[in-house]
């Protein structure tokens, strides 16, 4: 917001409250309410007021407190925010971040732990990337507003406490790179977002049991990077998908069909998919937990993979 | 510890089970005292579009025993539900309804349970005025099977279908054209009947409320638009989120009424007049001036964005609970004794009682 006076910020509670989760703390105060401003609660109307503003070259930041008030929005996102550009035959760009925490909480409730990647993900003109640390947000937020594309930034609810030591300086985290987080030669662990913690535990106890995962956090959801994803594929010729949204349709879905037509030929099994359960999750907490997947699951999956 | 509990409450657990007479003084058996008293509301009604009810409402002692007794158990219930998110044993989102008694409690005595209710997420007095148990209340915030949900929806997500209770709703305005959708069924089965769909003065800025209010306005449905404005959506004051926070005449074409949502009578007038004028006439809007003690929910402390004095003054002059207590002392019909001794089931306690060890209660 510095750098560019065109960056504005929209949402509800996100000046002078600073943000129900506190990402937006201090701006109102620092930047004033014409450029932090506090919307009423009419998700449908800011997000399709902020693409307006966007038409026009200003680059808002829309905030949906909770990523499951997006799909108020959702005519918005998928006609305006998605479609514009081409309709418009290139006139206009949509330079337009729409972010806000999703996924499955700590019993939150059904209608506040929805992930969306799944519904957004066949929008045509959007891009979706999911950040996961305090460095790759930083990354992910700064490249996401300088874009000249829409970008979806899909924020957790449970990773907003991380604590890391990320450079003071202006860095950003290319938009369509997955991110090596840990090398190896077995298997070819895909995740994002939270998962990628799950996985990093199941890593832990299959290195003890002599396994060696390469783990890789995809965090573009839209496109994906085919190209670090393929010669992971190609190294370890076995597949494992760990994913928060539901099975059907989900990321995990589209990106089993996209590397089984692009590298079919390089895996010597077939690709294993975990994802949280149909259903809407429900508040127990016991039950929460069966609902997403687990990091014992992660381990048996893999146990299975490499047989 | 459940059993040295039992015994401490086992005094205040026998008053419990005395019947209502035998406990107050025997002088003044109010509790089937139906005698009529008049009463007259705090301020008259402020209406739009039609001819706002009279201020002198008709009630009598019981009732007001009733109103006292109902508004001190949901007050209750709420602060022990403060204290159990504290602990732990409640978790992810809990809105309480400390304050906004009177709302739930004024609209019942007005209506039958063939009526609709339908509300948002500070939903836990309305089902209890709706015929909710204690029991399914904390066994549905603590994630328990005997919840009313069965432990699957949590604090946002109360519902009673046997008395016509339609939730219990997270997403913010989307009750409403769901409560207009319950208003055609009644008019559809010709049931004399009509719904009262509550939201929020942040809900009263969502599209779909105006969508909903069109519609139902165009078809004639029996469908009463209640706004509880309790000045905040969340951490936004009503002056912040609404060009017109009028809400009871942003109708335009139905017509509205503005409410002293903090006097039960007030509200029971109310909407025993939107229910006649539903039946009739369609659509109408009643706009409760009420107030939330508490936050938004327990993730919110609720004092960056208004004062401490605030909250104490209002608690100080317009409290529900204090304005029937006063009336029913002004009007002799209880002392003060009886109504501190007026068996009330301790949340809490009627908890422990029922448990078994294990469960996390201790």
């Amino acid at each position: 917001m510095e750098r560019d006076p065109r960056v504005c910020v929209m949402g509800e509670d996100v000046g002078h409250y600073g943000g129900s989760y506190k990402v937006t703390k201090g701006l109102a105060t620092k930047f004033g309410d014409l450029r932090v401003l506090d919307t009423p609660i009419a998700e449908n109307s800011f997000t399709g007021m902020g693409i307006g503003a966007a038409m026009t070259g200003l680059r808002p930041v829309v905030e949906g407190m909770n990523m499951g008030f997006l799909l108020l929005a959702f005519n918005q996102i998928s006609n305006n925010c998605g479609m514009l550009h081409y309709t418009s035959g290139g006139q206009f760009t949509i330079p337009i971040v729409i972010r806000g925490p999703g996924g499955v909480g700590r019993q939150l409730g059904a209608e506040h732990s929805q992930r969306l990647e799944s519904y957004f993900q066949s929008i045509p003109g959007i891009q979706m990337v999911a950040c996961s640390t305090p460095y790759n947000a930083k990354g992910l937020m700064k490249a996401a507003i300088r874009s000249e594309n829409p970008v979806i930034l899909f924020e957790h609810v449970l990773l907003y406490n991380l604590k890391e030591r990320i450079p003071d300086e202006d860095y950003i985290c290319n938009l369509e790179e997955a991110e090596m987080v840990r090398p190896g030669e077995h298997v070819t662990i895909l995740t994002y977002s939270r998962m990628r913690y799950h996985v990093m535990q199941a890593a832990k106890t299959l290195v003890n049991k002599g396994y060696d995962p390469e783990v890789i956090d995809i965090r573009s959801l839209k496109p994906f990077d085919l190209y670090t994803i393929g010669n992971s594929v190609k190294k370890t010729h076995r597949v494992l998908i760990v994913e928060e949204c539901m099975r059907t349709g989900g990321i995990g879905a589209s990106l089993i069909a996209a590397i089984t037509e692009n590298f079919n030929d390089y895996l010597d099994a077939p690709i294993m998919c975990l994802s949280s359960q149909d259903v809407p999750t429900p508040y127990a907490g016991t039950l929460e937990e069966w609902t997403v997947v687990q990091p014992a699951q992660i381990v048996a999956a893999v146990e299975q993979l490499c047989q | 510890m459940a059993l040295s509990h039992l015994a401490a409450s086992a005094s205040r657990s026998t008053s419990l089970l005395k019947p209502l007479s035998s406990a107050l003084s025997l002088r003044r058996p109010i509790s089937g005292d139906n005698s009529p008293l008049t009463v007259e509301t705090s301020v008259p009604f402020t209406s739009h579009q039609c001819e706002a009810p009279s201020r002198s409402v008709e009630t009598n002692p019981k009732e007001l025993l009733t109103f006292f007794r109902d508004m001190a158990l949901m007050r209750r219930m709420e602060i022990a539900a403060d204290s159990l998110y504290k602990a732990k044993l409640i978790r992810g989102f809990c809105h309480l309804y400390d304050g906004q008694e009177a709302v739930a409690v004024g609209m019942e005595a007005a209506i039958t349970k063939k009526d609709c209710i339908i509300t948002a997420y500070r939903d836990h007095c309305t089902f209890v005025s709706r015929g909710g148990t204690l029991l399914e209340v904390f066994a549905e915030l603590m994630g328990r099977q005997a919840g009313c949900s069965k432990g699957k929806g949590g604090s946002m997500h109360f519902y009673k279908k046997d008395s016509n209770f339609y939730g219990g709703h997270g997403i913010v305005g989307a009750q409403i054209p769901l409560g207009c959708g319950l208003a055609f069924a009644q008019k559809y089965s010709k049931d004399e009947t009509v719904t009262f769909a509550l939201y929020g003065d942040g809900a009263a800025n969502q599209g779909q409320l105006f969508e909903a209010l069109n519609i139902s306005a165009l078809w004639d449905l029996p469908a009463i638009l209640v706004c509880e404005n309790n000045h905040y959506g969340m951490g936004t004051a009503e002056w912040r989120a609404a060009k017109c926070p009028a809400y009871y005449k942003r109708g335009d074409y139905v017509p509205g009424l503005k409410v002293d949502g903090m006097d039960a009578l007030a509200v029971k007038q109310a909407c025993k007049f939107a229910k006649e004028h539903a039946l009739k006439n369609g659509p109408i809007i009643l706009e409760m001036d009420t107030y939330r003690y508490h936050g938004h929910s327990m993730s919110d402390p609720g004092s960056t964005y208004r004062t401490r004095d605030e909250i104490s003054g209002v608690r100080q002059e317009r409290d529900p609970i204090e304005r029937i207590r006063k009336l029913i002392l002004s009007h002799d019909l209880a002392t003060e004794k009886e109504l501190k001794e007026s068996p009330m089931p301790e949340p809490s306690e009627l908890f422990t009682n029922v448990y078994a060890k294990g469960l996390g209660v201790e």
